[in-house]
């Protein structure tokens, strides 16, 4: 070999003008990874334990998605449960003005390091997205309330102007005070469907239908679980109220199964479905709509748990997980815990509640660490018993709601599963017919979930078009299925939870306190 | 699945090389049949760049291995279509300064003299080939026969021709045992049932010296890991495949520790691929933030544009590794009908076609195309009896 | 929509002023004035504005004074901001 043989770190150990000496990371006591409902009431209830507590949130302002606001709608007119988001804000306000918490807006959170034997987490962000600065934070003990975004389901034309979630069209009233379009279809399934019909009536948009392809009705078989969640009747009541006054059709059984335009959406055709959500062939018509706000349930994001090495459970669907956590709300990773949708969709009493638990638990694991406490944590006996009533109701809403195999029959070959790739059903087909059986072997020839979003958006539809295009097939990979669940989550598993510059990167390496991990 | 059937051969694994082997085994007429644990590309293969480069590789063996697989890759081309992105870009080494300068000079007038097309670049004429390299480096070496393939399509669409050609694929199937009868080769053991087979090929990627253990046989076949950094779409911002002269003594090295060196391409997706860096962890897939920073930074010194852009993944990969940095391509020594294909380091793509078409050679006992004394399986024990 | 006149403030888009609501996100303000996309997709070129609302997607991006790849549904609209819509990567103007 006739180079002189030259260690790569010796190219390296030049930092450039514009990758700038790291800030010594922040410390805390707990930090807490989202400002929804479970975030704020676990950073409020460690600080009041007297920890040091450090808030990061994507958003702008606190209270997640749930209680999303803006200056225009801060009187909490399109809101639920508004006087308890404000009773919160305010001790939460309280504790940023004492210095308990320190609060971090804007931080898109990328990384947790994992630590090893008694050392710390490291908290790895973004910091505003319009100047993309390295943060990072060090605690002894994390919570993740990342909350949850809605399932899509792709349709021919879904990708058209127009077409949003059911989310979307709610956080532009919520944080804005917008209404999505003049003439809205709200579609999907779930009791999201009807808040979202009920905020854009108010807000002075056409709601033309809600399309629910489930059956609700169904609730009434399991009236034992309902009865833990008899305050969302009256809720429920008064959505169902508005949209009667709006006269706002309610279409069960039903479902948007194309969507058309050219430029933007006009008109959706909504079909009568099957229990298994099949089409019925001859149901079809047309409604004319400027915007399809849809939602078939909630994702729970657990990236940065599964990345971290939590353990995690099938939740509602093909595809999507969610974190497993103990009475403690901890997750098999000392130290880390999780509460609120990040868990499991539930709902924002139950995010509540597990906030509660595990801002306790996450208090008192730091305070072991640094030697202060002694003793078991005591049980909220209390807490507990509704964090159970509620399970019981997110476990039926789940089974109610949950998607149906026959919706992979209404897309076609040329509908768009990768929103971020463009890749098609027909790419997917392509893929399975050279010898892909499942999300891992799709991704790798087909690409889909290789762009921005890493699959958040299309991982679930993919591996249900996987399973079935596969079966179709009669793969060999049938033999396979179990290997097809480890397989599962390593497709979600995802080093990088949010876009990184690579100069960010640069930084976090030369900071000596960034060991292996 | 135990069909009764004897096949000729049995190619164990169905990355890059086992799909080429097995391309090029059905393609002389054998009956094969190819055994994977996962699908096509589990392994190391998906986790691939697609790098087909003679610029890396040193004179002798590897690099006249190289130059027949960068033959057979460009025939390959019209065969395998579009979807395997074969792409003759051309490969630019950087000398960051004048003490990297002369060796690479000296290591390309020996390829040069071996036959491998090199243009010199002085430091005033790397703008012209890319635009956004960062001012004051020394120059570099332009090799224009240097190319880049999507590897794991290319995997898939092999596997599919040799299917075409009568080839049996075995996906989900995992090999559990190498069957022997009167001091031969008879077949593999399974998840699913035995197959009969006269020859066994093993390409089983950084489980190769698994494999090998279950016949008996001993290869010092160890994993490598690398990382790779992905950023999000850009435009053309990069046209060759680039990368810094210490690129070459990394491969060489025999350090267990962290080796980074700094290789950037573009892909035809948009995303930037950044690389490269090459630890002995055993099969750790843990993620390692502070390697995928050290090749962020590297990445921005080379290319300033590229600080702003935006990393939205990074993977690992593992390079399966021998001793003396060469592949073992042949029969093995000692058990008749075993023959190996493997320990490619990261050159796995490039080199695929021409391992196909020498086990090809081997298999059906023609002269092969080149020597292959350097690449023995039974050198290692010839080493350690020495 | 609330009956009380919102406060106002001036952005560019794509060189043209445009006044939109105080504090509300580029996408809600870009709703607000009538236009659902703001971007082409690298491939089909194919419009695409809000989709997600929440910052999961990454279908809303936009360039905002000069930094590429905001996400409109998280950011909020400030005085004087310049924004452009984007086409492909976002990079344009630095391709080769």
């Amino acid at each position: 070999m006739s180079f002189a043989p030259r260690k790569g770190r010796d190219l390296v150990t030049r930092v450039p003008d514009q990758v700038r000496a790291p800030d010594s990371p922040a410390r805390a006591d707990v930090a807490v990874i989202g400002a929804g409902p479970a975030g704020l009431t676990a950073a409020v209830t460690a600080a009041d334990t007297g920890c040091a507590v450090c808030v990061l949130d994507l958003g702008e302002r606190p209270g997640g998605q749930f209680w999303r606001f803006g200056p225009a709608t801060g009187d909490g007119r399109f809101h639920h449960e508004w006087p308890a988001f404000t009773a919160l804000r305010d001790r939460f306000t309280a504790h940023v003005a004492g210095g308990r918490i320190d609060y971090r807006p804007g931080h898109a959170v990328f990384h947790i390091g994992s630590p090893r034997e008694g050392e710390l987490f490291r908290v790895h962000a973004v910091a505003d997205d319009r100047r993309r600065e390295h943060a990072a934070v060090q605690a002894a003990a994390v919570v993740v309330a990342a909350g949850a975004y809605d399932r899509q389901l792709p349709v021919p034309g879904w990708t058209l102007p127009g077409v949003m979630s059911a989310g979307a069209a709610q956080a532009l009233l919520k944080a804005s005070a917008v209404a999505a379009g003049r003439r809205v279809v709200v579609a999907g399934s779930g009791p999201f469907l009807l808040p979202v019909a009920a905020g854009l009536a108010r807000a002075g948009a056409r709601v033309v239908a809600v399309v629910e392809a489930g059956q609700p009705l169904q609730y009434l078989r399991h009236p034992a679980d309902i009865a833990a969640a008899w305050r969302k009747l009256p809720e429920a009541g008064g959505y169902l109220a508005r949209m009667a006054r709006h006269r706002v059709p309610l279409l069960t059984r039903h479902a948007v199964v194309a969507a058309h335009g050219d430029e933007r959406l006009h008109s959706v055709t909504v079909a009568r479905v099957s229990p298994s959500w099949e089409r019925v062939p001859g149901s079809e018509r047309t409604l004319e709509a400027d915007v399809l706000a849809a939602g078939y349930g909630f994702v729970p994001q657990i990236e940065l748990l599964a990345e971290a090495g939590a353990g995690l459970r099938a939740a509602g669907g093909e595809g999507a997980f969610a974190a497993v956590v103990g009475a403690d709300q901890q997750t098999s990773v000392p130290g880390l815990f999780a509460a609120g949708e990040t868990t499991g969709v539930g709902g924002a009493d139950l995010a509540r509640i597990e906030g509660l638990i595990a801002g306790r638990a996450a208090a008192d694991a730091a305070g072991r660490a640094a030697g202060r406490n002694a003793g078991p944590l005591p049980h909220d006996r209390r807490a507990e018993r509704q964090r159970t009533a509620l399970h019981r109701f997110a476990t039926l809403m789940e089974r109610v709601h949950a998607v149906q195999p026959g919706w992979t029959g209404w897309p076609d070959d040329d509908t768009v599963v990768c929103r971020c790739e463009e890749v098609t059903v027909g790419c997917l087909r392509a893929a399975i017919d050279l010898g892909a059986d499942d999300v891992r072997s799709v991704k790798l020839l087909a690409r889909p979930g290789m762009g921005w979003c890493q699959g958040r958006i299309c991982g679930q539809a993919v591996a249900a078009l996987t399973a079935r295009h596969a079966q179709d097939r009669d793969h060999a990979g049938a033999a396979g299925l179990q290997d097809a669940g480890h397989d599962a989550e390593r497709a979600v598993s995802r080093p990088l939870a949010q876009p990184v510059p690579l100069r960010v990167l640069a930084e976090l390496a030369s900071d000596d306190a960034t060991p292996d991990d | 699945m135990s069909s009764g059937r004897t096949y000729d051969v049995v190619v164990v694994g169905a990355g890059i090389v086992g799909s080429a082997c097995a391309y090029f085994l059905a393609r002389a007429g054998l009956t094969v049949a190819v055994v994977e644990r996962g699908t096509v590309a589990s392994g190391t293969t998906g986790a691939g760049e697609g790098n087909i480069l003679l610029s890396d590789k040193e004179p002798g063996p590897e690099l006249e291995l190289a130059r027949l697989s960068n033959r057979l890759w460009r025939e390959l081309g019209a065969e395998l279509g579009p979807a395997a992105e074969l792409e003759p870009k051309g490969g630019l080494v950087v000398a960051a300064g004048p003490e990297q300068r002369k060796p690479l000079d000296a290591f390309a007038a020996a390829q040069a003299a071996a036959g491998v097309q090199t243009r010199r670049v002085s430091a005033d004429e790397l703008p012209e080939l890319e635009p956004h390299l960062a001012a004051g480096l020394a120059g570099g070496v332009f090799y224009p026969e240097d190319m880049q393939v999507q590897p794991m399509m290319a995997a898939a669409l092999l596997l599919r021709l040799a299917r075409d050609l009568g080839a049996d694929v075995h996906p989900r199937t995992e090999v559990t045992g190498v069957q022997t009868a009167a001091g031969r080769v008879s077949g593999v053991r399974t998840s699913h049932g035995a197959l009969a087979a006269g020859q066994v090929v093993n390409a089983a990627g950084p489980w190769a010296g698994e494999l090998a253990a279950m016949a008996g046989r001993r290869l010092p076949v160890l994993p490598r890991r690398g990382f790779i950094v992905v950023t999000e779409p850009l435009p053309v911002l990069i046209r060759h495949k680039v990368y810094t002269a210490d690129y070459v003594a990394n491969v060489a090295s025999g350090s267990a520790g962290l080796e980074t060196s700094t290789v950037i391409e573009g892909t035809a997706g948009g995303t930037i691929l950044i690389g490269a860096s090459r630890e002995r962890v055993g099969f750790d897939r843990s993620s390692s933030l502070r390697v995928v920073g050290l090749l962020a930074g590297q990445a921005m010194r080379l290319f300033p544009v590229l600080a702003e852009a935006r990393a939205i993944r990074f993977y690992r990969g593992f390079r399966p590794y021998c001793p003396d940095h060469l592949p073992v391509i042949g029969a093995d020594d000692r058990l008749p009908g075993l023959l190996h294909a493997c320990g490619h380091e990261g050159a796995g793509v490039g080199l695929a076609p021409a391992t196909g078409q020498l086990i090809a050679q081997i298999a059906t006992g023609q002269a092969p195309s080149l020597p292959l004394g350097p690449l023995r399986p039974g050198r290692f024990e010839e080493l350690a009896s020495a | 929509m609330p009956e009380e006149p919102r406060p106002r403030i001036d952005i560019t888009v794509d060189g043209a002023a445009w006044s939109v609501p105080a504090d509300c996100t580029i996408a809600a303000a870009f709703t607000e004035h009538g236009q659902v996309a703001w971007r082409r997709t690298r491939r089909g070129a194919r419009p695409r504005g809000l989709n997600c609302g929440i910052g999961v997607c990454f279908d809303c991006l936009v360039t905002v004074n000069g930094m590429p790849g905001i996400r409109a549904c998280l950011a909020e609209a400030r005085p004087g901001d310049v924004i452009c819509t984007e086409e492909g990567s976002g990079f344009g103007d630095q391709g080769s």
